[in-house]
């Protein structure tokens, strides 16, 4: 198992919900004061300089005109840490390709990134969630085959060392492509992309690139993995190597029960603090029809009011594990052996008000006395083995697909 | 609801289905974001001196967005298709909101074949940027909210439409719908830069009808556009918004029966 540290560089302070109609989008950013936001930035470096040290990989992201994620550009903080950390392998998750117009870009920023960082890098493409459509003014329909197009671009890009050849997609023109620098890993860096569904898994699979899942807990996550390893199957004909799946959830480790429950009540802000319109999260060609009817329908009532979670739900659900370091190492391997298996834990480990002593104490606990279990289990793990214990574990049927899982699938 | 079958159109890439209601002389109506206007009113009202023939444009009511559209250029040849396949003759071509947009575009392109389309009506029509980069000439319904849409769009807000009563199968039409919209008017929104320097190429007498509360596109905007084509005049129905054949069905026809007749 890799585990890889990840928050989302909030800026917290936010004014009384009531008096914004969407903390995404919309909310003005005379509520962003630039000396706080200083401090913000380089605590969040410190962070992940810390994890670095502490011997964890390290995720970042990017949203645009949000205070949930102060970061519209992660590649820029990815070059920082390319400069500043020693050892963590350095993900981007991702580049959302879908919103921009310039493939060829992103190909170079990356690779300059794993140039500096001497192959550090791991490089995630994803189609964004729906709230960053109107950021980037661009149609959301047919965004996955844009992903696919870029990807393609991009991959080649960086793979093609004999000077300019020629791109003209469907959506994507490049008629003199010829990187400099390009990758320091060779072939090209690994590549991750975010899964929402099984069918969305079998792109992934096909391309044999690592699948990321966001939060979608028990009640999704087998259609997802078990869609990524039927393509795998067929397109590989070999079993899916258990390096291939990611899993993102909420984890706080504490000395105490209380100390990581405390601890996830903080995390929690992530989903409460979300109140997004509802004309920013099921904007025209995100969603299929059938899933924008349904938000809809639901909009009707209580539209935009922030979500309303609690920790022993999101914790029964499995987007959330907290306690203790052996009640947190129970709860991933639970997890984990429901799933068939994945061999990346993505933790967001702070979240909100969350200090910066906080957030190290529990990722101190979860390296020292959880990751090297998660490690023996990867380290151990077997298909068939696998799957005899899967098939012992009953699907969970009682969960509805509620706002709170979709909202969150990136 | 009762499902009527509807006759289709096979073209090249697409089939579109035709609604062709009452007698007389033949007006081509071209529907806005909103979907077909067949069912409502002033239809019926025209049907008695024209014969109205409504074309539904993929990507509504259900119907598939043909894979290699991107957008409203795609919905223009397409129509040039559809008109060359129909039999008109002496026709009207009116357009409303993004079909009014339609509309335009066909006219600048279909010049000299007065012998088929004679008039064209634009209403509440959107098409053009006359304002500059910082001015938001259209308002932007992609990113209302429900509320503020309601506002923009009606004069009396009861004739917006109601969630609440909608079946999960009008509900899923309608969110197509929305797919559909954005997918011809998104970007640049609502309009073709160029249209404006073509508009000029029209030369059938043409009339643009307007809502006097349009909180979408104002009567000043209609007012830009109608100076961009030759010899048009405009119209404002009071009492009404976005959609003045909605709201004041009775003077809609009224005016377009008096303009079509001339």
């Amino acid at each position: 198992m890799r585990a890889w540290f990840f928050t989302e560089d909030a800026y917290p302070y936010l004014p009384d919900a009531d008096s914004y109609e969407s903390v995404r989008v919309s909310l003005p950013n005379k509520h962003f004061d630039p000396e706080v936001g200083a401090d913000l930035y380089n605590m969040y470096l410190d962070m992940w300089c810390a994890a670095d040290e502490m011997g964890l990989n390290i995720m970042n992201n990017e949203h645009h005109q949000t205070p949930t994620c102060m970061v519209p550009a992660a590649p820029i903080m990815l070059g920082i840490l390319a400069r500043e950390t020693k050892n963590a392998r350095l993900l981007i998750l991702g580049n959302p390709v879908s919103n921009r117009s310039q493939p060829v870009r992103v190909a170079e920023e990356m690779a300059l990134v794993d140039v500096l960082s001497r192959g550090r890098l791991e490089c995630g493409f994803v189609r964004g969630v729906p709230y960053e459509i109107a950021p980037a003014n661009v149609y959301p329909y047919r965004g996955t085959e844009k992903l696919w197009e870029a990807h393609d671009l991009i991959t080649k890009a960086w793979t093609h060392h004999e000077g300019p050849f020629n791109f003209e997609g469907r959506w994507f023109h490049a008629r003199q492509v010829n990187i400099w620098p390009r990758p320091y890993q060779q072939p090209h860096p690994p590549v991750w992309v975010t899964m929402g569904s099984g069918g969305s898994a079998a792109q992934v699979a096909q391309r044999g690139h690592i699948g990321a899942v966001f939060l979608a807990g028990y009640p999704r996550i087998r259609d997802i993995f078990d869609g990524y390893r039927q393509a795998y199957q067929e397109a590989h004909h070999q079993e899916t190597p258990v390096d291939r799946l990611a899993y993102c959830a909420l984890v706080s480790v504490g000395d105490t029960e209380k100390e990581g429950l405390d601890g996830a009540e903080k995390l929690l802000w992530y989903m409460t603090s979300n109140k997004v319109a509802p004309q920013f999260a099921n904007p025209p060609g995100y969603h299929a029809p059938a899933m924008a009817a349904t938000m809809m329908r639901g909009n009707q009532s209580g539209a935009g009011l922030p979500t309303a979670t609690t920790v022993a739900e999101q914790m029964a659900r499995g987007n959330l594990f907290a306690g203790t370091p052996d009640q947190v190492f129970e709860q991933i391997k639970s997890f984990y052996e429901y799933c068939g298996g994945f061999g990346n834990l993505m933790m967001m480990s702070q979240a909100g008000f969350m200090t910066f002593d906080e957030t190290l104490s529990s990722m101190k606990l979860f390296s020292q006395e959880v990751y090297p279990r998660l490690k023996e289990l990867t380290a151990s793990y077997d298909p068939g083995v696998m799957q005899e214990i899967r098939a012992s574990r009953p699907s969970v049927e009682n969960v509805d697909i509620s706002s709170i899982a979709s909202e969150f699938a990136r | 609801m009762t499902s009527v079958e509807k006759p289709v159109v096979s073209l090249r890439g697409a089939d579109i289905p035709l609604v062709r209601s009452g007698s007389g002389r033949q007006v081509l109506v071209l529907h806005g974001g909103d979907g077909p206007v067949s069912h409502l009113p002033f239809a019926t009202a025209l049907s008695g001196d024209f014969e109205l023939l409504h074309p539904t444009h993929p990507g509504f009511d259900g119907s598939p967005i043909p894979e290699h559209f991107d957008g409203l250029q795609d919905l223009v040849f397409l129509y040039l298709d559809l008109i060359d396949s129909l039999d008109l003759r002496d026709a009207v071509l009116m357009g409303f909101a993004m079909g009014g947009w339609l509309a335009a575009e066909i006219a600048s392109i279909m010049t000299g074949r007065t012998a088929l389309f004679s008039k064209l009506v634009l209403v509440d029509s959107v098409g053009i940027k006359p304002g500059g980069p910082m001015d938001r000439d259209i308002a932007d319904v992609f990113a209302m909210s429900e509320k503020e849409l309601l506002k923009a769009t009606w004069h009396d807000q009861s004739y917006g439409p109601d969630l609440t009563v909608m079946t999960d199968e009008q509900l899923q039409l309608l969110a197509a719908d929305k797919v559909a919209h954005g997918l011809y008017t998104w970007e640049p929104y609502m309009h073709n830069p160029k249209l404006r320097h073509r508009l000029h190429r029209i030369d059938i007498p043409t009339l643009l009808i307007w809502g006097e509360n349009d909180g979408i596109v104002t009567p000043q905007y209609g007012e830009a556009l109608r100076d961009l084509i030759p010899g048009a005049s405009m119209s404002v129905i009071s009492d009404a918004g976005h959609n003045p054949h909605v709201e004041q069905p009775g003077e809609f026809a009224r005016i377009f029966g008096h303009f079509a007749a001339g």
